[in-house]
């Protein structure tokens, strides 16, 4: 490194701060926690899928608005958004280098299924609660 | 960066996608990927049919009608693919994760298992929903 020909500070010096960002575990547990619980719920989400066997309204709304279905569409809601932003930020991560564009593909990435999250989730309250 | 000395000897590259012979490994790679990506915007869908299901019988009537089109088909065929892949080939990731299947035969033939899979239990859900005569 001749760069550094003149600099007194140690190789390790230079290199604190400048690796990861310390979440790397956090984000790695959270991928596969939220897998096995889409796993859980997409288990039953499919089952119930299977059992419907007409797309009539009140008999589709009836379906969801069914407590255990609710409970388990909410948490499959909030675990799959949750399991795409991270899936997506690791896209945009290994494909998006420039920095403005990188921040600003992160933040839509953020934003988008944060609102994909509550969308769902509150369209699926409104029917429970029959708001 | 400075520009590059024309003295200096050319180094050489690390070697890219083009360079390597195919195997199935790099399929059910590039295909979670892929799946992981179009399972977003199938999610998309997911949460447009609920929100048309608590807006009100007309709404929904409209999603209805766009689900059971014949595209609406085509997009819930492909939808059902990529979860049916995505499924199996993310339970074979987490299989890995906990340490299992390295060795290199166990990992091709995993391979194929997720790709095959994928199909098989495509072919069972949906025979199981045109048994059914239901229109979703």
């Amino acid at each position: 490194m001749s760069t550094h020909g003149k600099d007194l500070r140690t190789p390790l010096k230079r290199a604190i701060g400048l690796g990861s960002a310390k979440d790397g575990t956090g984000h790695f547990m959270l991928q596969r926690i939220t897998a096995i619980a889409l796993l859980l719920a997409g288990a039953w989400l499919i089952g119930l899928l299977l059992s419907l066997n007409s797309t009539d309204y009140v008999f589709v709304r009836a379906t969801v608005a069914d407590p255990l279905n609710a409970t388990v569409l909410v948490a499959f809601l909030i675990a799959a958004c949750w399991h795409a932003k991270l899936g997506l930020q690791v896209v945009i991560e290994d494909y998006v280098h420039a920095p403005l564009l990188a921040g600003t593909a992160h933040l839509a990435n953020i934003f988008a299924c944060a609102l994909l999250a509550i969308a769902g989730v509150f369209a699926v309250l409104r029917i429970a609660l029959g708001a | 960066m400075a520009a590059p000395d024309p003295n200096v000897r050319t180094r050489p590259l690390s070697p890219h996608l083009d360079v390597y012979k195919w195997q199935v490994q790099m399929l059910t790679s590039i295909l979670h990927r892929a799946t992981g990506i179009a399972l977003v915007a199938g999610m998309l869908g997911l949460v447009w049919g609920l929100v048309a299901l608590a807006g009100g019988e007309k709404s929904w009537a409209t999603f209805a009608t766009c689900a059971t089109s014949l595209l609406g088909k085509l997009v819930l065929l492909g939808f059902s693919w990529a979860l049916a892949y995505h499924l199996i080939n993310g339970v074979r990731h987490l299989v890995q994760d906990a340490g299992h299947g390295y060795a290199i035969p166990d990992f091709v033939r995993s391979s194929w298992i997720s790709i095959i899979g994928s199909v098989v239990l495509l072919v069972v859900v949906w025979a199981i929903v045109l048994l059914r005569g239901g229109a979703a």
